[in-house]
């Protein structure tokens, strides 16, 4: 069994059964995220939501993922046929592959991988592909438009998205999420990095939500002026791909926001009391927090005019991180750095 | 043969036949995703070396933000093959020699230091942090070298901006402030139609 243990065979399967654990509970929690969204912002706007499948809409996802996989992929006519089937693929993909450097606990990931900031960094800014690719390939005036607020609007985010992220990691000395994690041990709540940081918190997690197109910055979709943007064409499995893709991406901002800013998986009091449970359920608690402050967001807020949320991008959130980053350089420097750390 | 002689090779195939697709792709669309798959590849042989750091910002940078860019304007334009390919003759000569030029200059470099005396990559210590390493190499010994080039891509942003920006009169746009101090009692009055009491 040792001897086994050592082979390439057993690091492969390894990987997998990893992965498995991964990406089945993501899938689940994706289907029930849409389930969860429309019964939020169904009794924010005093509706009901869905409550017709299984015990109070219970089985609803479940519903709504057979009746995509049996509907018909139509492609139009006069698109290309390997990239507008490509491009649902190329969302996808870079939703799932982010997922491999995520710590769910001390040293519990797929990778614990010494540059794993860096790497979701650079990994999901790779999902826009699909919708630019999806815009083009759908051969649709619609679709264009929206692959291109798409584009343009990422290239914005993620500067601002970057620079907090340099923040963060001039503080924790370390690109290691893991090792950001345990830099924020000690005081509970208030040694978290929300604080110190708080203006790359704030611009870190309203990038993510213009970085995963959602309302209030869903321009790519607007379907009040482009129809429904960038999916327009799509139908059947394919549509729903882009849909799995942002759904995993709002998960993965959240928890990567409770990673980097609420202190991953330590409890927010430091007392016996609460230290006993395990890490996993504080870093599960903290996501489903964020994932409804994303569903409260869509409800609330009317959405962005395009020049509007340009400017947002570029003129406030950039300055505003370069100003900070400054700040937390300077007091690095002075005694005030027995607080950061 | 090692997992990562394999790797590499498969790696390195792909590169080399994306990168060839880059320039024989009719359509330039296909073309700029071709060239995305070599920079990926060109990635993953970097992260076998060990230099995770190189790989990820070689993605970070050219394919998540340059390539978004070129896609953003490939996808715009319409090219049309027949009319770039009537200069062909013409240009011929001058692509050539400049193939030729690159190549004897790679030969050149080749000849004086020959394969055989280039070290072959040192064993990477496990966990070893190469992102602090080229870090505190930038920032001590090479500090000039390294300041020097982001003055000059700063000069190069100012310019940018400067060849291209145009100040057009008799353009509408929104007047920022003014939209910002706007109150919800600018927008709305209220007024009271009930029929006065008797």
């Amino acid at each position: 069994m040792h001897d086994f243990q050592n082979t390439a065979w057993w690091a492969v399967l390894w990987s997998l059964i990893k992965i498995i654990i991964v990406v089945v509970p993501l899938l689940l929690g994706v289907a029930y995220l849409t389930l969860a969204e429309r019964k939020v912002i169904g009794y924010i706007q005093v509706r009901l939501g869905p409550n017709r499948v299984g015990f109070r809409g219970s089985l609803q996802p479940i519903a709504d993922a057979i009746k995509l996989m049996f509907k018909e992929v139509i492609i139009p006519t006069n698109a290309n046929r390997f990239l507008f089937l490509a491009a649902p693929v190329l969302a996808f993909v870079p939703a799932l592959l982010v997922w491999a450097a995520i710590p769910f606990g001390p040293g519990v990931a797929i990778s614990n991988m010494n540059a794993g900031l860096l790497y979701v960094l650079a990994i999901a800014g790779l999902g826009v592909y699909g919708i630019i690719v999806a815009g083009w390939a759908s051969n649709s005036k619609y679709a264009f438009l929206g692959a291109m607020r798409a584009a343009a609007q990422l290239v914005a985010y993620e500067i601002a998205m970057g620079f907090a992220l340099v923040g963060v990691l001039m503080v924790a000395q370390t690109l290691n999420l893991t090792k950001i994690v345990e830099a924020q041990a000690g005081g509970g709540f208030w040694s978290w990095y929300w604080l110190p940081l708080f203006p790359f918190f704030l611009v870190y997690f309203i990038s993510g939500i213009a970085e995963t197109n959602r309302a209030p910055f869903d321009v790519a979709e607007g379907e009040s002026e482009i129809v429904a943007g960038f999916h327009v064409e799509y139908s059947g499995m394919a549509f729903a791909l882009f849909f799995l893709a942002e759904y995993a991406n709002m998960i993965f901002v959240s928890l990567l926001t409770t990673v980097l800013f609420l202190g991953g998986w330590y409890a927010p009091i430091n007392t016996p009391l609460l230290i006993w449970i395990p890490g996993i359920v504080w870093l599960l608690l903290k996501t489903a927090f964020l994932l409804y402050v994303f569903l409260w967001i869509r409800a609330t807020f009317p959405r962005y005019r395009y020049d509007q949320i340009m400017r947002l991008g570029w003129k406030v959130f950039i300055p505003v991180t370069i100003a900070w980053i400054v700040v937390v350089g300077v007091a690095l420097e002075t005694p005030l750095r027995a607080i950061l750390r | 043969m090692p997992v990562t002689t394999l790797l590499f090779y498969l790696f390195s195939a792909i590169l080399l036949g994306s990168a060839t697709l880059v320039i024989t792709a009719r359509n330039p669309v296909y073309a700029t995703l071709y060239l995305v798959l070599a920079f990926f590849n060109a990635a993953a042989l970097f992260i076998l070396l060990g230099a995770e750091f190189l790989g990820l910002i070689l993605i970070l940078v050219y394919v998540g933000a340059v390539m978004v860019l070129f896609l953003f304007v490939v996808m715009m334009l319409d090219i049309n093959l027949t009319r770039i390919k009537e200069g062909f003759l013409s240009y011929l000569p001058l692509g050539l020699a400049i193939a030729v030029l690159g190549v004897l200059e790679l030969a050149a470099v080749f000849w004086s230091a020959p394969l055989g005396r280039i070290p072959a990559p040192a064993a990477i210590p496990a966990n070893a942090d190469n992102t602090r390493a080229l870090g505190v190499l930038l920032y001590t010994q090479y500090l000039y070298p390294f300041e020097i080039a982001a003055v000059i891509l700063l000069v190069a942003i100012i310019a940018a901006i400067a060849l291209t920006l145009r100040r057009r009169s008799g353009t509408k746009t929104q007047n920022i402030g003014a939209q910002m101090a706007v109150r919800a009692k600018d927008r709305m009055h209220l007024v009271d139609l009930r029929e006065p009491k008797p």
